[in-house]
């Protein structure tokens, strides 16, 4: 129950801090990935600002021994750079270039930006059970 | 044309910064969409694990929903590419997130905070990626 609630308050400020910072519009993300266009630097300063948080705020939490409401911090295991991650990454970065938009933000805007966010929640979810389901093991 | 809007942007990433810090102190947990979303539809999750995810996504999807019922001015959404063509990038963002272990907020965020080597080469990847998807769909007229 508490973690369920603690998951609840995470989910919800994260998805505040993307409808602030306009990272739910699809245009103003690509208009900061028109680095060769007319750029606007907005989404850099949320990344920055997250990553400046994130940072100090992991010095903290990692020195304890454990999370508040579970017995082990879960951090990836994986330490090879390999084909798939960049594979992937470089996937990833095409379809976030063509629709302006990544998976938070894509659900954070799921239940108001019409049905142009249905369509690109069809091919991401779908997507994402199908590859689950055949990398089942 | 999107004009350049610094102080919301500070803003908002703090609260992004806030919700990672804040679910890895509570719960150890990476705060990366695509992997809580993935991980949803793994076989090896149990029910508890299943939980926390669903929750931690209705909290995403409710609150931002929330918010521009009471602030409609915060509902700006502008797309560039629009209609069926939607599916085909939705599926390269599924398919690369999955292979490439994390998107913007697993890698861009919380990996780079922890200063992961993996992390820092996937983020500089879609980067890149994204800049030169846009320079390339903007020569070809793709979007509106």
């Amino acid at each position: 129950m508490k973690r369920a609630l603690a998951a609840f308050v995470g989910g919800g400020v994260f998805g505040a801090g993307l409808l602030i910072s306009q990272m739910t519009n699809p245009s103003k993300v690509i208009g900061f990935l028109d680095f060769f266009g007319h750029w606007d630097p907005s989404l850099a300063l949320v990344m920055a600002s997250a990553l400046l948080v994130t940072f100090i705020g992991y010095r903290f939490v990692l020195g304890k021994p454990e999370p508040l409401l579970d017995t082990e911090f879960h951090l990836p295991e994986a330490k090879d750079v390999d084909g798939r991650l960049i594979g992937g990454a470089a996937m990833f970065g095409i379809g976030w270039g063509l629709s302006g938009l990544c998976p938070g933000p894509a659900l954070a805007s799921a239940t108001f930006a019409g049905t142009d966010i249905t369509y690109f929640l069809l091919g991401m979810i779908g997507s994402i059970i199908l590859f689950r389901f055949l990398n089942r093991t | 044309m999107n004009s350049f809007t610094p102080i919301s942007s500070l803003i908002g990433g703090a609260l992004i910064g806030l919700s990672a810090v804040w679910l890895m102190a509570s719960s150890g947990r990476i705060a990366g969409i695509s992997g809580i979303l993935g991980g949803m539809f793994s076989p090896s999750s149990d029910k508890d694990d299943k939980t926390w995810r669903f929750v931690f996504l209705f909290g995403l999807i409710a609150v931002p929903l929330l918010m521009v019922l009471i602030r409609p001015d915060l509902d700006i959404v502008r797309f560039k590419l629009t209609g069926w063509p939607l599916i085909i990038a939705g599926a390269f963002v599924g398919v690369g997130t999955q292979f490439g272990r994390g998107c913007t907020s697993g890698h861009g965020i919380c990996g780079n905070a922890r200063l992961s080597k993996r992390s820092i080469i996937a983020t500089l990847t879609f980067m890149v990626a994204g800049i030169l998807t846009v320079f390339v769909a903007k020569y070809i007229g793709l979007y509106l």
